[in-house]
C-alpha cells in the first residue's frame, strides 16, 4: 500500500462521457478504468470538460489504483476513501495505490465520505459487477453462479476461480452496469468497513519523506517573500528596493498588484525574489517599507466589541420563528438573559501557506497544498490569460486545511511573481504573514433570552447573533445556508421560538475555519440550556433529557425560514445516557472540581459530550473528556476516532487559548508567543465511544468540535458556581 | 559568504553560506532535506527540531557557524536502519493526522527517551511543550512514547 504523488502532466484530455469511456480508455495501459464524480463541498465539478473526476484502475498485473479528486490535510481521506471502495469492488485494500488527481478540488465541510460514501460504493460495485459477468462469460455460466471476493471471481458451484488481473482484457470489452441500479452489498457483510485500519500515508509522514507544499523542489527555482500591507484597506507609501537588494542572495525586488479578491484590492504589494527562502526574509526585513492606514484605520476590538454589542438591539436582518408573539413577553414562570462573547480565531495551520509556480512554454504548473485545486487552477488561467487547461495544479499534502487553503490571496501574489521573473518560484509565507493575514472566523456575540414554566418547560427561547459574517452582509440566505447551523436547529423544544440575525461590518476578512459557525452556536445554546437547568433547579443532563422527551413526544413546531432536518431527539438522548453513563455522572468528584455536559446534532452525526475540570487559584484544568459518537456508520475506526481526538482538543483550544485582537486596524498577533495554542501539558484524558447507529456515514471532522467548549464552561460552573461567558475563558473575566 | 564543513546524519557536507544563517534554512533549501520543517523561524513551535550532539534543538535558532563540526541528525537520519523506535511506536499508535509537525515531535521524544528510559507523563509535558501540533494528536503522541520507551527497554 502506498500513496504517490501526482502524476506528470497530460498535455490534453479527450472530452468522455459514461457511454463512450470504455472505447476511448485504451490508453490506460490496457486497465479497466472505471469514472465516478465525487463532489465538491464547495466547488461544483466542470462537467463540460469531463464527467468524472476520480478514477479505478484495474491493471491486468493486478495493480489497482485509485485517482482522488479529494485532497489530504490530515483527515484521513487517502485511506477512508479507497477502503469503500474495496470494500465494495471485493479488492484486496493492500493491493491499492491511492494517486493525488491533479486540480483536485472542494475538500472541506466534513463532506468527504458523507458525500463520497454511496458514488464510491456505486463505482465500487460497477467494478465487482463487471469483473463478475467477464468470468461468467469466460466459464459460459450465470453471473448469479459467481461470487467476487479478494481481487478474484469464483464459480460457487465447481468452485473455480479467477483473479481480477486475468479478467481486465475480457472485462474492458463489456458495457458498464449502471451505476444507479448496480446492486450494493448488504451492509452487514462488510469486512473491511468499520475495522481500524492504518492510514496510508503514515510511514511517509513519521520518515520526514511525505511531502507537503513547502518541500516541492523544482529544478532552477528560486524563493519569494512578499510585504503585505498590515493595515486594513491601507496603501503602499514607499520602500527601498536597493537595500534589500544588497542583502546576499536576494535576485529580485519588485511591486505587485493586490488580489482583487482581498480587502485590500486597491494597494500594491512588493516581492522579494531570492536563492533561499531566508535570504528573502532578510531582504524583506531591509526594505524600510512604510504604509499608510485605510479606512478602517481606528478599528479595534474594543471598537468591535461596541459594534456586536450594538448589533444586539439593532433591526433585525433576518429571523425564524415558530410564534406570532413576542416570546419575551409571553408569561413565563422565570426568565433569564446571557450574552456570550468570542473572537476572531486564527487558523494557524503548521505549515504557513505557500504555492510553488513554473510558466514554460505557455503553459502554467502549479504545486500546491490546497483544498481547492480547481479553484486555483481557473483563477490562474484567468489571470494568466491562458486556456484552463494548460494550467495543471498538483495538489500536494497540506499540513494542515482548517477551511483557510482555498487560495485567495496567495495565488494571485505568486502568479504576479512568476510572470514577472520567469524562473519557477516558491512563494512563502511566513508566520507573521499567516497570523496577520488569515481569514479569521468571524468575532461574534450572541444573546439568548429564555423563560421557563414551574416545572420547567421551555416556554420561550429568542437568540440575537451579532455576527462579523463571511458571506452574510448581501444575502439572508447565504447567512442561513452557512453561519446560522447548531443555533438555527438547535433541538429543545419551546413554546415561542425566535431566532434574529445581524451582520456587523469589519476591515478584518473573514473566512472558513474547522466548524466555523457551529462552534460559537453550539457553545451559545449549550451554555444557555445549562443556565436554564440551573434556573429550574434540575440536573443539567436530566433536564436535557426531558425537554428531548418532550420533544419525542410531541413533535417540535417548525420554524420559518427553516427547512432543515431537526435531530432525533431519541438518539440524541441516547448519546447522551451513553456519555453519562461512562464518564460516572452524578458521582462526588471532590473539591475545585466539576463535570460539565453538552450534546450536538451535525451532519447526521450525534455527539454527546461530558468534560470534567478542576479550577484552583483561578486556573482551569481540564481532567478528562469522554465523548459519545453516533456517526452513521464507521468507515475507518482508527480514522474517526483521531479526527474526533483532534476535533476536541482543537475545540479546547479555542476555548482556553485563542484569540485575534485588532489595534489601530491592525491585526497585533504577529507568532505563536502572542497567539497561543492548546500544548501536551494542556492535553486532557480522552475517552471516546462509537455507536453505529445504522444510517450512512455521517460528517465528523467538524462536528465534535464544537462540545468541548460548552462542556468545559458547564463543568467549570459546576465547579465554582461561576458562568464564563466569553471566548477565551478567563477567569478574572467570570461573572456569576 | 564562508563555506563550513558540517557533519550531518553521520556524513560530512560542505555548504556555502552566511554564517548567520540557519540551519533550517541551509538543510531545506540549499541541501535539500525537506523533513525539517518551518513553523514560526523563532523557536516556538518545535517543526524544526533536530538533533545536535544529540539534544534537541530548534534548527531555526541555530546559526549554521555555531553547528559547524557537531554531530547534526534530522529526522532523513534519525534511524540508522529502517525506522527508529520512535518512528515504529508513531506508526503502532497511529499518530499523524496532517503530518506536518511530526518529524519535530519525533525528534523531541527521540532525545527525550535518549535521556530518560522511562518518562513519567510529567516527564513528557515537559519534553514535548515546545512542539506544537494543530491536529492536536497530544493524546496519541503521549502513548506512543510510552509504548517507544517499553519496546526500547524490554
Amino acid at each position: 500500500m502506498s500513496t504517490k504523488p501526482s502524476p506528470p502532466p497530460v498535455k490534453s484530455r479527450p472530452t468522455l462521457s459514461r457511454r463512450t469511456f470504455l472505447a476511448t480508455s485504451a490508453a490506460a495501459g490496457g486497465a479497466l478504468v472505471v469514472g465516478l464524480t465525487l463532489r465538491g463541498r464547495l466547488h461544483q465539478p466542470d462537467a463540460s470538460l469531463d464527467p468524472f473526476n476520480a478514477w479505478i484502475r484495474i491493471y491486468p498485473d493486478g495493480q489497482i489504483q485509485l485517482v482522488l479528486n479529494k485532497s489530504e490535510m490530515g483527515q484521513g481521506v487517502f485511506t477512508a476513501l479507497p477502503a469503500i471502495l474495496a470494500e465494495e469492488a471485493e479488492i484486496d485494500f493492500s493491493r491499492i495505490t491511492v494517486i493525488q488527481a491533479d486540480n483536485a478540488d472542494g475538500t472541506g465541510g466534513s463532506g468527504s465520505v458523507w458525500e463520497g460514501y454511496k458514488p464510491l460504493r456505486q463505482a465500487g460495485a460497477q467494478v465487482r459487477e463487471t469483473l463478475i459477468a467477464a468470468a461468467a462469460h469466460r466459464w459460459n455460466v450465470t453471473p448469479a453462479e459467481c461470487r467476487a471476493r479478494n481481487s478474484q471471481v469464483m464459480h460457487t458451484p465447481s468452485g473455480r476461480v479467477l483473479a481480477y488481473a486475468d479478467l481486465v482484457k475480457d472485462a474492458r470489452r463489456l458495457p458498464l452496469p449502471d451505476p444507479n441500479t448496480v446492486p450494493l452489498k448488504d451492509p452487514k457483510d462488510f469486512t473491511l468497513l468499520g475495522r481500524s485500519i492504518r492510514h496510508l500515508d503514515i510511514p511517509d509522514k513519521v520518515k520526514g519523506v511525505a511531502r507537503f507544499g513547502l518541500d516541492v523542489r523544482v529544478p532552477g527555482m528560486v524563493y519569494a517573500v512578499v510585504a503585505q500591507c498590515p493595515y486594513f484597506r491601507g496603501d503602499l507609501l514607499r520602500f527601498d528596493a536597493n537595500r534589500a537588494k544588497a542583502i546576499p542572495g536576494v535576485l529580485e525586488v519588485f511591486d505587485i498588484p493586490t488580489d482583487p479578491n482581498t480587502a485590500n484590492k486597491n494597494t500594491r504589494e512588493v516581492a522579494v525574489v531570492a536563492t533561499n527562502t531566508w535570504a528573502a526574509i532578510q531582504g524583506r526585513n531591509a526594505l524600510g517599507i512604510e504604509w499608510k492606514p485605510g479606512q478602517y484605520h481606528d478599528e479595534s476590538t474594543e471598537s468591535l466589541t461596541s459594534q456586536l454589542r450594538a448589533g444586539l438591539d439593532a433591526q433585525e436582518f433576518w429571523n425564524s420563528t415558530n410564534t406570532t408573539l413576542n416570546p419575551d413577553t409571553v408569561p413565563a414562570a422565570r426568565r433569564i438573559e446571557s450574552v456570550y462573547e468570542f473572537p476572531f480565531l486564527a487558523h494557524a495551520t503548521m505549515e504557513p501557506m505557500n504555492i510553488t509556480v513554473r510558466l514554460e512554454d505557455g503553459r502554467c504548473e502549479i504545486w500546491s497544498p490546497t483544498q481547492a485545486g480547481g479553484g486555483t487552477q481557473e483563477s490562474a488561467a484567468k489571470i494568466l490569460g491562458i486556456d484552463k487547461r494548460d494550467v495543471t495544479v498538483h495538489v500536494t499534502f497540506m499540513g494542515g486545511g482548517l477551511g483557510r487553503r482555498f487560495g485567495v490571496p496567495f495565488d494571485h501574489q505568486a502568479l504576479q511573481i512568476a510572470r514577472r521573473i520567469r524562473r519557477p518560484v516558491q512563494l512563502v509565507w511566513t508566520r507573521e504573514d499567516d497570523f496577520t493575514h488569515d481569514r479569521y472566523r468571524p468575532a461574534c456575540m450572541h444573546r439568548l433570552r429564555g423563560g421557563i414554566d414551574g416545572e420547567g418547560n421551555l416556554v420561550s427561547w429568542t437568540d440575537r447573533l451579532a455576527d462579523t459574517t463571511i458571506i452574510g452582509q448581501h444575502d439572508p440566505k447565504q447567512a442561513q445556508a452557512y453561519e446560522l447551523g447548531g443555533a438555527l436547529d438547535q433541538p429543545y423544544p419551546a413554546q415561542h421560538f425566535r431566532m434574529s440575525y445581524v451582520p456587523v461590518e469589519s476591515g478584518a476578512t473573514r473566512g472558513a475555519w474547522r466548524g466555523v459557525e457551529v462552534a460559537f452556536n453550539v457553545f451559545s445554546v449549550e451554555c444557555f440550556i445549562d443556565e436554564l437547568a440551573h434556573l429550574a433547579g434540575q440536573d443539567p443532563y436530566l433536564f436535557r433529557r426531558r425537554l428531548l422527551q418532550n420533544a419525542a413526544a410531541h413533535p417540535i413546531a417548525p420554524r420559518s425560514n427553516y427547512d432543515g432536518k431537526l435531530a432525533d431527539p431519541l438518539r440524541m438522548i441516547h448519546m447522551l445516557d451513553l456519555a453519562t453513563e461512562k464518564a460516572g455522572w452524578g458521582k462526588p468528584l471532590g473539591p475545585h472540581r466539576g463535570r460539565g455536559i453538552s450534546c450536538f446534532f451535525s451532519k447526521t452525526t450525534y455527539l454527546a459530550q461530558v468534560a470534567e475540570v478542576t479550577v484552583k487559584d483561578g486556573n482551569i484544568r481540564v481532567d478528562r473528556v469522554v465523548t459519545a459518537v453516533d456517526p452513521g456508520r464507521v468507515i475507518n475506526m482508527n480514522g474517526i476516532r483521531a479526527q474526533i481526538e483532534g476535533a476536541v482538543l482543537m475545540g479546547l483550544s479555542a476555548t482556553l487559548k485563542e484569540r485575534i485582537t485588532v489595534k489601530d486596524g491592525m491585526i497585533q498577533q504577529q507568532n505563536f508567543n502572542s497567539y497561543e495554542l492548546l500544548r501536551m501539558p494542556d492535553a486532557p484524558q480522552l475517552e471516546t465511544y462509537l455507536v453505529e447507529g445504522g444510517r450512512p456515514p455521517g460528517g465528523i471532522g467538524e462536528p465534535p468540535l464544537a462540545l468541548i467548549g460548552p462542556s468545559v464552561g458547564n463543568a467549570i460552573f459546576a465547579a465554582t458556581r461561576k458562568r464564563l461567558r466569553k471566548l477565551p475563558f478567563r477567569f478574572d473575566e467570570a461573572s456569576s | 559568504m564562508v563555506r563550513l564543513a558540517l557533519e550531518i546524519n553521520g556524513s560530512k557536507q560542505t555548504v556555502d553560506a552566511d554564517p548567520a544563517m540557519p540551519l533550517l534554512w541551509v538543510l531545506r533549501d540549499l541541501l535539500n532535506m525537506t523533513g525539517t520543517k518551518y513553523g514560526c523561524g523563532v523557536g516556538l513551535c518545535g517543526a524544526c527540531t533536530v538533533h545536535i550532539d544529540g539534544a534537541a534543538t530548534r534548527s531555526c535558532q541555530t546559526p549554521i557557524a555555531t553547528a559547524a563540526g557537531k554531530r547534526i541528525v534530522t529526522i532523513e537520519g534519525l534511524a540508522q536502519h529502517g525506522l527508529h523506535p520512535v518512528q515504529e511506536a508513531w506508526i503502532a499508535e497511529q499518530v499523524p493526522q496532517c503530518g506536518y509537525c511530526q518529524p519535530g515531535q519525533i525528534m523531541s521524544a527521540a532525545a527525550l527517551l535518549a535521556q530518560k528510559a522511562h518518562p513519567t507523563d510529567a516527564d513528557i509535558d515537559e519534553a514535548m511543550a515546545g512542539n506544537l501540533c494543530r491536529c492536536a494528536t497530544y493524546f496519541r503522541i503521549r502513548n506512543a512514547i510510552h509504548r517507544a520507551a517499553e519496546e526500547m527497554h524490554s
